[in-house]
């Protein structure tokens, strides 16, 4: 029993955007991270459609389920428990996840665990660089989110420090490449164009910097607007816009918010490790920034190969992984795809209901972020 | 054999176990916005009221819709892993012939359900067992004349009275109708349909602003 705990053998699968992943962990190690995406039926619409999302979970989830226990080398059978993000996320899309998972673990007779996506972001690292410190200070950038969170116990307490109050990071590249007629997803481009470029050419606005502003929050609409502007200026004057140091510009501006924040937010809590997760940790420029400035105040940075910080199916098994190690409560039945679970429940599980179990959990949390999704109707 | 049954196409949420002569236990609920919630434990209330459990099932039977989206994913999804983690076959039946069937008519007569956005799916019948047209996704004054003169079936028909004006039950689809009738094609040898979903419609190819905004501030 301990032996099992210490090294619980988890799938997790991951639906709550346009990648179809599935992943399979030991404890603390990666077996195997199989993902289907399906960006490039995206790529016309310049952004993610929930519905051509869901369709594409609904047809690769099998095959990729049977891909990963494969690559893993392990029998379905052998599975301590099967993880899947329960929120937040794509409404549509994550039921896709949901569904396959509770039929998973109910046909294997195995407990089922619904976590929370930005959890699981933080949790994956574990796969990389072992158990995470507590507390961990972790900034999570992507084309969803832009958060900063402090956990002391990634299975039971996850604190948002701050959070965009507008766009995510992501987006704010997305939107920028488009502008530039560089394609979508931004990110890579971005990043590809700016290595050639004059991160000082341009001075685009830090939003939020402020002294009277929050300290950890985010705002990326008033940079993307400035930094759209300044492009059309230059088209409408008939000059030639110079894309690399665009690019090495707006960049420049939003990694240098994201790592200032992330590095203050470290000091002032005295946290001495930061992880960075999410698809826009891929980016270079944020982990030269980050690294630099980490070392700087004497802060351990981690931050996980490219692959798992992007949204796979892995960071949900680590994060499952940890739950059974830690002895939470299974998730039900009944368990639903909740497009904007709170960041504070890094899983849902059971009712209380018969069983003893002290605080009452209720599902009656607060809805009041943002979420354009939120009120999607779950049969339309 | 022990066929489990079930659809979420419509705002039906039905579970059935069928052991190839009768339906030994069902579940029907009616709720259009809580089929991922509803459908596994009314799966494991079926199971337990027959007293067996999953692994006795030797085939999975799924209503493929058509239907609106993302109920109709939840049955699939759930068919799907069932057949996987099983090893048994998963076959599909459209969700207009679960309801015809269960109509139990004789004559020609059409099938309609609610495919919101005022448009109904439907299709014609030439008898509770024989489906004449492929099924389809239309505005019910659009094909008022090919439905003119012949009962209807279905929650869609009950929607619109003017092109439907003689109603017959059921109003709603059963995975009992479904098992029975996935029983009596695989008796008689035929090959059912792949569970694979009938949208019949295009997606909304539409991004969402600020489509993932979801921490808290
Ligand atoms: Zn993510």
């Amino acid at each position: 029993m301990a032996d099992l705990r210490d090294e619980p053998l988890v799938l997790g699968i991951e639906t709550s955007c346009d990648e179809t992943g599935v992943g399979v962990v030991r404890g603390t190690t990666l077996l195997a991270d199989a993902v289907a995406s399906s960006v490039d039926e995206h790529a016309r619409f310049g952004g993610v459609v929930p519905e051509v999302a869901s369709r594409a979970h609904l047809e690769a989830m099998v095959p990729t389920i049977q891909r990963a226990l494969k690559e893993a080398g392990v029998s379905a059978k052998d599975l301590d428990g099967v993880a899947v993000t329960a929120g937040p996320g794509l409404a549509g899309a994550l039921l896709v996840g949901v569904s396959a998972a509770k039929a998973f673990a109910y046909a294997l007779g195995k407990p089922l665990y619904g976590v929370n996506h930005l959890a699981s972001h933080i949790c994956v690292d574990q796969l990389e660089h072992g158990p995470l410190p507590e507390p961990t200070m972790a900034l999570l950038v992507s084309g969803g989110h832009s958060s900063l969170l402090l956990s002391s116990d990634i299975t039971s307490d996850v604190r948002p420090m701050g959070a965009t109050i507008d766009d995510a990071a992501g987006e704010a590249f997305d939107k920028i490449a488009r502008v530039l007629n560089l394609g979508f997803p931004g990110g890579p481009v971005i990043d590809r164009y700016a290595k050639e470029g004059d991160p000082t050419a341009i001075s685009f606005p830090r939003g939020l910097t402020g002294p009277r502003d929050p300290a950890y929050d985010f705002s990326f609409s008033g940079l993307k607007t400035a930094v759209a502007r300044w492009i059309e200026a230059k088209r409408a004057a008939g000059e030639e816009v110079p894309v690399r140091d665009v690019a090495a510009s707006f960049q420049e501006a939003v990694v240098d918010v994201l790592t200032r924040k992330a590095v203050r937010a470290c000091k002032d809590e005295g946290v001495d490790h930061l992880m960075i997760g999410g698809g826009v940790a891929a980016n270079s420029r944020l982990r030269a920034l980050a690294q630099e400035r980490c070392e700087a105040a004497g802060i351990r940075l981690r931050v996980p190969r490219p692959k798992l910080c992007t949204d796979n199916g892995a960071m949900v098994a680590a994060l499952g992984a940890e739950m059974v190690a830690r002895g939470r409560a299974a998730s039900a039945w009944d368990l639903s795809a909740d497009s904007s679970l709170p960041v504070t429940e890094p899983h849902v599980p059971a009712p209380e209901g018969a069983a003893a179990h002290g605080h009452g959990h209720t599902h009656a949390h607060s809805h009041d972020h943002v979420h354009e999704l939120s009120k999607e109707n779950l049969y339309s | 054999m022990l066929l489990l049954a079930l659809d979420t196409a419509t705002p039906a949420v039905t579970v059935a176990l069928h052991d190839g002569t009768d339906v030994v236990a069902s579940s029907g609920q009616v709720d259009a916005r809580r089929h991922g919630e509803l459908l596994l434990p009314a799966v494991d209330r079926v199971l337990a009221a027959a007293g067996t459990g999953l692994d006795a099932v030797t085939g999975i039977v799924v209503g493929v819709g058509p239907g609106p989206y993302t109920g109709l994913r939840v049955g699939l999804m759930t068919a799907d892993t069932f057949g996987m983690a099983l090893g048994v076959p998963v076959h599909g039946v459209c969700t207009l012939d679960g309801l015809a069937f269960a109509a139990d008519l004789d004559g020609p007569f059409v099938v309609a359900t609610d495919a919101r956005r005022k448009e109904v799916y439907w299709a014609r019948y030439a008898d509770s067992r024989t489906r004449l047209t492929d099924p389809a996704v239309d505005r019910p004054a659009d094909i008022a004349e090919q439905v003119a003169g012949v009962p209807a079936v279905g929650a869609g028909a009950l929607l619109y009275p003017d092109a439907f004006p003689d109603v017959h039950g059921p109003e709603h689809v059963s995975a009992a109708a479904l098992a029975s009738l996935a029983a009596e094609r695989l008796a008689r040898g035929e090959d059912l349909a792949a569970p694979r979903p009938l949208y019949l419609r295009r997606p909304d190819a539409q991004v969402p602003k600020n489509y993932k905004v979801v921490t808290p501030r």
